[in-house]
């Protein structure tokens, strides 16, 4: 029964990207369409990311849960890395920084793949924002002292926090019997970042195709009122439909995560489109050129994970 | 982001073989020049130490945690890299900054470009005196004691000969407040004495940030590492004029 659910998925998710990098290649070779060949390249770079984050998942899930908390620890580094970048930060932070990335970091991902949920839903939040107050006040500048920490305390939920609780879906007791092995858990974190990307995808084509009015003209030229519900609808009625691949969940539950997933996803943009048009860049780092950095493709899931993570450890006391 | 091609291998073969022939013509010739001009016959045309298995090996693996520590993108605008001689040039924030430079350079390349460095620092303890020994062939220069006669300028191009290349840092010393400071004249005389040397500036972004002043431990941000362009003396430039010029060069890479 897991089995041919997880081969159901895997096999739809497969097809839909041939299909659609079919699409794409046949777009890109008969630009006399009508279409907007901008919009035709930026559909294809998006394949492409997808294609690449399927393969990384997939081998990471084939590793099994270490290396999946592995790869998501990763991710976590390199996305804070990108924001402490951005944030002007000063001589007196450094020292705290430095234990920010070599110690808070990799430790709460250690807690995560122990599945400490007692310590790790704290440790952070808690114990790593004293240290950085105490760390800085101890380094002897006192000039924005409080925008200096918050900006560090942003970074590390963002960045590290929210994302880890992706992987920690990997944690959660399943129809409470362990028996069924992990695929249950590996499907969920799945269903996750499946949902995260086609709502990410939906806001754009709804917005394009309907787009009037502009959340905030200010922070984000291309997020509008329309992409948002038309995203939350879409995302909605996809998860309902793929209710059988996140265990716990009814199709009415699985449409409401949908729902929040969407709307968690668009703050998660709104939230990073702000800083950057604060620091007057466009994408953050370099890693890939014309792909933007590292936070710009995990923004949305950063704010989602944790939402979703709490909304299942709900589902699943509640059934 | 490479916004210059490379050119294929063979052509950076031929260019470098032109260039070492015309360099041992004007070798055998040499006592037409001053010793100063050119290096001395006596100093060999091939590199001067065949480096060990091992330290070549503690060069890459230097080189790859360089690279991954200062998370360092490589942009050669308006330039490429090349096997000529050439001095690097750059603007001066962190101890990392030669190691960084000289990492981002391809292997090919790494291998024959000497940063120089201070011996004052550099020659003290056993590590130290390995790593810029051995492993980065660094060209150590005493601050506290130059010699009239044994001008540091003299000496890089002694210990360069026909083949290496340098990377330095004109500024002297590290900046403090992160801006780039004015030029010390040793660039200038460089280039009057070796017109034939390509000056390659570079600007560092952002790796006072990764290791500032005065610490030890790094914080792995991002940092970015421009080449530009070639420039060379001008007929009859002042050593003001070219000064000023050569710092442009280096902050017109900051954009």
């Amino acid at each position: 029964m897991n089995d041919v659910r997880t081969i159901v998925l895997v096999t739809g998710v497969l097809a839909l990207l041939t299909v659609a990098t079919g699409v794409g290649q046949f777009l890109k070779r008969h630009p006399d369409r009508g279409l907007d060949p901008a919009a035709v390249r930026t559909f294809n770079l998006r394949l492409r990311g997808w294609w690449i984050l399927c393969t990384v998942l997939a081998a990471a899930f084939w590793l099994g849960t270490t290396a999946t908390v592995v790869l998501f620890g990763l991710v976590s580094f390199w996305a804070l890395r990108e924001f402490i970048t951005l944030t002007p930060t000063r001589k007196g932070d450094h020292r705290a920084l430095f234990w920010v990335f070599f110690l808070f970091t990799p430790l709460h991902y250690v807690l995560v793949g122990l599945n400490r949920y007692d310590i790790f839903s704290v440790f952070l939040p808690v114990y790593a924002t004293l240290f950085v107050l105490a760390r800085v006040a101890v380094a002897g500048d006192y000039k924005r002292f409080l925008e200096r920490t918050a900006k560090i305390q942003a970074g590390l939920v963002v960045c590290v926090y929210c994302l880890s609780f992706a992987p920690a879906l990997l944690q959660i007791p399943v129809e409470g019997q362990a028996a069924l092995g992990r695929s249950d858990n590996f499907r969920l974190l799945f269903f996750l970042i499946l949902l995260v990307q086609f709502a990410d995808g939906m806001q754009y084509v709804w917005s394009r195709m309907l787009g009037r009015r502009l959340v905030a003209s200010a922070v984000s030229s291309n997020r509008t009122w329309e992409g948002l519900l038309g995203s939350a609808a879409s995302t909605a009625l996809l998860a309902a439909v793929l209710w059988w691949a996140a265990p716990p969940y009814q199709p009415w539950q699985a449409a409401l995560a949908g729902l929040v997933i969407a709307v968690m996803g668009f703050a998660g943009g709104m939230t990073m489109s702000a800083i950057k048009r604060d620091r007057g860049v466009k994408d953050y780092g370099t890693l890939v050129a014309g792909h933007g950095g590292v936070l710009d493709r995990v923004d949305s899931m950063c704010f989602a994970a944790p939402v979703f993570y709490h909304l299942t450890l709900l589902i699943t006391q509640a059934g | 982001m490479t916004l210059a091609t490379r050119p294929d291998a063979t052509q950076r073969e031929t260019r470098f073989q032109r260039r070492l022939t015309a360099r041992a013509v004007a070798g055998n010739d040499a006592d037409m020049l001053s010793p100063a001009d050119l290096p001395a016959p006596s100093a060999p045309a091939a590199p001067k130490t065949v480096r060990s298995p091992l330290c070549r090996a503690a060069g890459l693996v230097l080189a790859g945690l360089a690279r991954i520590l200062s998370g360092a993108s490589v942009r050669w605008i308006a330039s490429q890299p090349d096997t000529c001689q050439r001095v690097y040039f750059a603007n001066h924030t962190s101890h990392l900054d030669a190691l960084v430079i000289w990492a981002s350079l391809p292997p090919s390349i790494r291998e024959i470009t000497r940063p120089v460095a201070a011996n004052d620092y550099w020659s003290r303890g056993i590590v130290r005196r390995w790593l810029s020994r051995d492993v980065f062939d660094a060209l150590l220069i005493d601050r506290t004691d130059i010699k009239v006669h044994q001008s540091p300028v003299d000496l890089m191009l002694r210990e360069i000969g026909t083949t290496k290349s340098l990377i330095v840092f004109p500024e002297g010393s590290r900046s403090i407040t992160g801006e780039v400071g004015e030029f010390k004249s040793g660039l200038y005389y460089l280039a009057k004495k070796r017109p034939d040397i390509e000056l390659i500036p570079v600007f560092i972004d952002n790796l006072n940030r990764v290791l500032p002043r005065g610490e030890f431990l790094p914080v792995p941000l991002l940092s970015c590492i421009s080449f530009g362009p070639p420039l060379w003396l001008e007929q009859g430039e002042q050593k003001l004029d070219f000064l000023v010029r050569a710092r442009r060069a280096v902050l017109a890479l900051k954009e």
